[in-house]
């Protein structure tokens, strides 16, 4: 039994972390307060990181774990104790409610339909090589240099246009 | 059903999750929090299929995916700020004058 259990033990750890991914989605609509909102998104990163590390790309789940948890979720965590107006009178859902819904069920049903079944079939032992930080390096910066040039161009137009917007409220509070 | 179904079906359930999230709710935080989610699906669909085919470009797009991501925060946040110092509200149907 034990045995059994144990062999299997990465598939059931594959099943739990997507189940807690799936879970932190469906639990961030229905939630009200925002912080709860937030801690529900963590819990499908964290699960998605599990998920990476089980794969076998370990640099993808520490990348997760870092860029994701560790800033995305803290600045947003930080602007929502900010900005955060206890208003019990808000709405949780707009009036696209009932379309949404429809549009939901729709969209995945094409999704499954469409792309599902057009998966091609598991390779076997060559898929399961991991995939290391060496080959993804390896990749990066002979293939795709371009691209990691443009990320440092992306990150310097995202900081000066962030200096802007804080630059043009500050300017408009002091006319007034 | 092997892994890579189970792990793309994960991935289109929290797309479309998180779409159905930025259609549904009204708090502008939120919404920003599930535009996450449909990165975060994109992101393990990425990665399936690169585990599955053997080769890193799809890493590579994932690492790009977490700068845009990490972009569109440090960008969304300010101007955030800025409308809610303005409007006294999070709710994003407070907003309509911005249609222009």
């Amino acid at each position: 039994m034990i045995d059994t259990l144990l062999s299997h033990l990465d598939t059931l750890l594959l099943l739990a972390l997507a189940g807690g991914a799936v879970l932190g989605g469906a639990l961030m609509l229905v939630l009200r307060q925002p912080m709860r909102v937030a801690l529900a998104l963590i819990l499908t990163m964290v699960c998605l990181s599990g998920i990476f590390g089980l794969l076998g790309m370990h640099f993808a789940a520490a990348f997760q774990v870092l860029i994701y948890v560790g800033a995305v979720m803290v600045f947003m965590v930080f602007a929502i104790m900010l900005l955060d107006e206890r208003d019990p009178g808000a709405q949780r859902y707009s009036r696209l409610l009932v379309p949404g819904v429809i549009g939901f069920v729709l969209l995945l049903a094409m999704l499954v339909g469409g792309v599902w079944r057009a998966l091609p079939s598991p390779r076997g032992e060559l898929s399961d090589a991991p995939l290391g930080i060496g080959q993804f390096s390896t990749t990066f910066l002979a293939e795709y240099w371009l691209h990691f040039e443009l990320t440092s161009v992306l990150l310097v137009a995202a900081v000066v246009a962030a200096m802007a917007a804080i630059k043009t409220g500050r300017r408009r509070d002091r006319g007034g | 059903m092997d892994r890579t179904q189970l792990l793309i079906g994960v991935a289109m359930m929290l797309f479309a999750l998180g779409l159905f999230g930025v259609v549904v709710r009204r708090n502008v935080l939120v919404m920003l929090m599930c535009l996450e989610l449909m990165l975060n699906g994109v992101n393990l669909s990425l990665l399936t299929f690169a585990h599955q085919a053997g080769n890193a470009a799809g890493a590579v797009l994932v690492f790009l995916v977490f700068v845009v991501a990490a972009a569109e925060i440090a960008l969304a946040i300010p101007i955030v700020v800025l409308l809610v110092r303005d409007k006294r509200t999070l709710n994003v149907g407070s907003y309509d004058e911005l249609k222009g």
